[in-house]
């Protein structure tokens, strides 16, 4: 019977039921629009910023570039069951020529498949084909664009020592960094290795794990592990603190303001359930006389508090929704692709529904108590 | 015949920037099934007194039995039930809820206790609103009735649980003397066919003429008590 009351005062209330669900509406779609858009933003500014790199790297600590025994490290690391992908890399300094200019260039050696786990080079090979024998090479658009070539042209590429080696371009790739674009020359690891007199040695071991965020613990527990002075790990974490600190004021301002979001739904719910209190108190005091219970009275307060929270927070995420899907649509790059890439937390809809439910709830509290207090005697003496 | 209600050495006293006292020692039985008013000038404490009798207030001092047992020191909760289960209370407004229907708030003592309606107590309430004049207009809104069709859904809502006592304040202190007349009708013929105790209180000597037994209220006090 207290639910089947609520129902009716609040259907009684009418346009003062409709407008406290239309706050909670409003105050929950913000909600869910400012959490799920700061979250998004996050994501895709650390997707973009490493999502095509290695999040941890090991390279030499002394003077000697290269790393000896990878392969034991690798196969240590691996076994751990850290990682996602791990793969090694040669890489020196080079130069090409240009006309009378040399411009100086990483040649980077790697095993296409496994290094194309971390950086995406399938994808980002936009002509051309994939290096396969020795002297092929890919390069980057921008040094494409610059030095006008095409696929198939031979390129020269002079190395610190004078030599001179010849490569045929196999194709291009867009990492979608203009500075990698311009520096990198990619072939086969073999190819570097032989060139540069490496033997079966590399410069890096490059690596993702399953939890980006949590890259420096990884980090420091592999350090540990391999327990080898002579090489240093660094992660992406250490090496983008200011974009990190930047994120973690985003996290905490977006808390902040749902907080305050939640906050002030549970004031604007109690309130005008405190004045219902006072509409209705004849009706409650007679509720009394009749025999109505401490409980089931409090209970047409919760339960109403319970229901405009239910309508409102439910209208309050599809609306949320629809200003994200509404906000994406309209915030666009110059090239058309979106400012921010959506990702729809689900577990994060789902917290906010129940946070404004169990808010409402305790919105109804307060008025319920209030009802408490109101004596049947007073109220018929009033008339 | 045995007492329905009694009350002891009731006093009670308004604590506040002026203590006042309204009842002093009061004294008053009533014989189960018996037909009584308290009739007094306004402010002679005989609402407040009606208010006590039906527990919505509690005595400063003294005792009240009903049905045997001690009232006034029963919990908020239990004094609830006692009020659900043995008093039925019809006002001078009829305070009916105005967001249900007439048979919903008929109901609604039975209600607030049980989930749903049982055969017998929608019987129940069929026969009072046949025996109340107020049949056809049962799913109406009470909103949509008028003052005197109110007061005889508030009685109904009041017989419902079909309890001991029926209390009434001032049960025709809105209504014309046509209407008035009829509602008295209506109380003696309760009164006859269910056999409930029923005390009227009203300032209207002529309402108080259609009871056995008229109880007159002064200063407090207890100033006669007549019976035919």
């Amino acid at each position: 019977m207290s639910f089947k009351i609520a129902v009716r005062f609040l259907k009684s209330g009418g346009s003062q039921t409709l407008l406290i669900i239309i706050g909670i509406a409003i105050a929950i779609s913000i909600q869910v629009f400012v959490g799920l858009l700061i979250d998004s933003l996050q994501k895709t500014l650390v997707d973009r910023t490493i999502g095509n790199s290695p999040q941890i790297t090991i390279v030499s600590a002394t003077d000697v570039a290269t790393i000896r025994d990878w392969e034991v490290i690798v196969e240590r690391i691996r076994q751990s069951g850290v990682t996602k992908v791990i793969s090694v890399s040669a890489s020196a300094n080079a130069f090409i020529e240009n006309g009378n200019r040399d411009l100086p260039v990483i040649i980077r050696g790697f095993d296409f498949d496994s290094a194309d786990r971390i950086y995406n080079l399938g994808d980002s090979l936009y002509e051309g084909k994939r290096y396969e024998a020795r002297r092929e090479v890919l390069i980057g658009k921008e040094l494409k664009e610059e030095l006008d070539v095409h696929v198939g042209d031979e390129l020269l590429v002079i190395l610190p020592d004078g030599r001179v080696s010849t490569f045929t371009i196999s194709g291009f790739y867009d990492l979608g960094v203009a500075s990698i674009n311009k520096t990198w020359l990619l072939a086969n690891l073999i190819t570097v290795q032989r060139m540069f007199d490496f033997g079966d040695r590399v410069t890096s071991i490059e690596m993702t794990t399953n939890n980006v965020f949590e890259a420096d613990v990884i980090a420091r527990e592999i350090e540990n592990q391999i327990g080898n002075e002579d090489l240093k790990i660094e992660d992406w974490k250490e090496q983008n603190e200011e974009l990190l600190s930047g994120l973690e004021g985003q996290r905490i301002s977006s808390i902040i303001i749902q907080a305050v979001i939640i906050v002030s739904v549970v004031i604007a719910i109690s309130s005008v359930l405190a004045i219902t209190v006072l509409q209705k108190s004849k009706e409650i005091g007679i509720l009394k006389a009749i025999g109505i219970k401490d409980l089931p009275a409090s209970l047409i307060f919760i339960y109403q508090g319970l229901l405009v929270g239910l309508v409102g927070s439910t209208l309050g995420i599809i609306l949320g929704l629809a200003l994200l899907y509404g906000f994406n649509y309209f915030t666009i790059n110059p090239d058309g692709s979106s400012l921010v890439d959506l990702y729809i937390e689900y577990d994060f809809i789902l917290r906010s529904w129940l946070i404004a439910l169990l808010a409402s709830i305790l919105a109804g509290v307060w008025p319920a108590r209030k009802s408490l207090k109101l004596s049947p005697v007073e109220v018929i003496r009033e008339g | 015949m045995a007492a329905i209600l009694e009350l002891k050495q009731v006093d009670k006293m308004y604590f506040g920037a002026v203590n006042t006292q309204v009842l002093f020692s009061v004294d008053l039985s009533f014989e189960d099934g018996s037909c009584n008013s308290i009739v007094g000038e306004s402010g002679s404490g005989k609402s407040t007194l009606l208010n006590i009798m039906g527990t919505l207030d509690r005595p400063t001092n003294g005792e009240i039995i009903i049905d045997g047992r001690r009232a006034d020191t029963l919990d908020k909760n239990r004094l609830a039930e006692l009020r659900n289960e043995t008093i039925g209370f019809v006002f001078q407004f009829h305070y009916l809820l105005p967001e249900f229907t007439a048979m919903e708030n008929v109901l609604m003592p039975y209600l607030i206790r049980k989930r749903r309606p049982s055969r017998e107590i929608l019987q129940r309430a069929e026969e009072l609103f046949e025996m109340l004049g107020i049949a056809k207009l049962k799913r109406n809104l009470v909103t949509r009735m008028s003052g005197g069709e109110q007061q005889r859904t508030a009685i109904a809502r009041a017989l419902i649980n079909n309890p001991k006592i029926l209390l009434a304040d001032e049960p025709t202190g809105n209504l014309d003397s046509e209407t008035t007349a009829k509602i008295c009708g209506v109380f003696r013929e309760i009164n006859e066919t269910y056999g409930n105790t029923f005390i009227v209180v009203t300032h209207d000597r002529g309402v108080a003429e259609h009871t056995d037994r008229i109880v007159e209220m002064k200063d407090g006090k207890i100033h006669t008590d007549t019976k035919k």
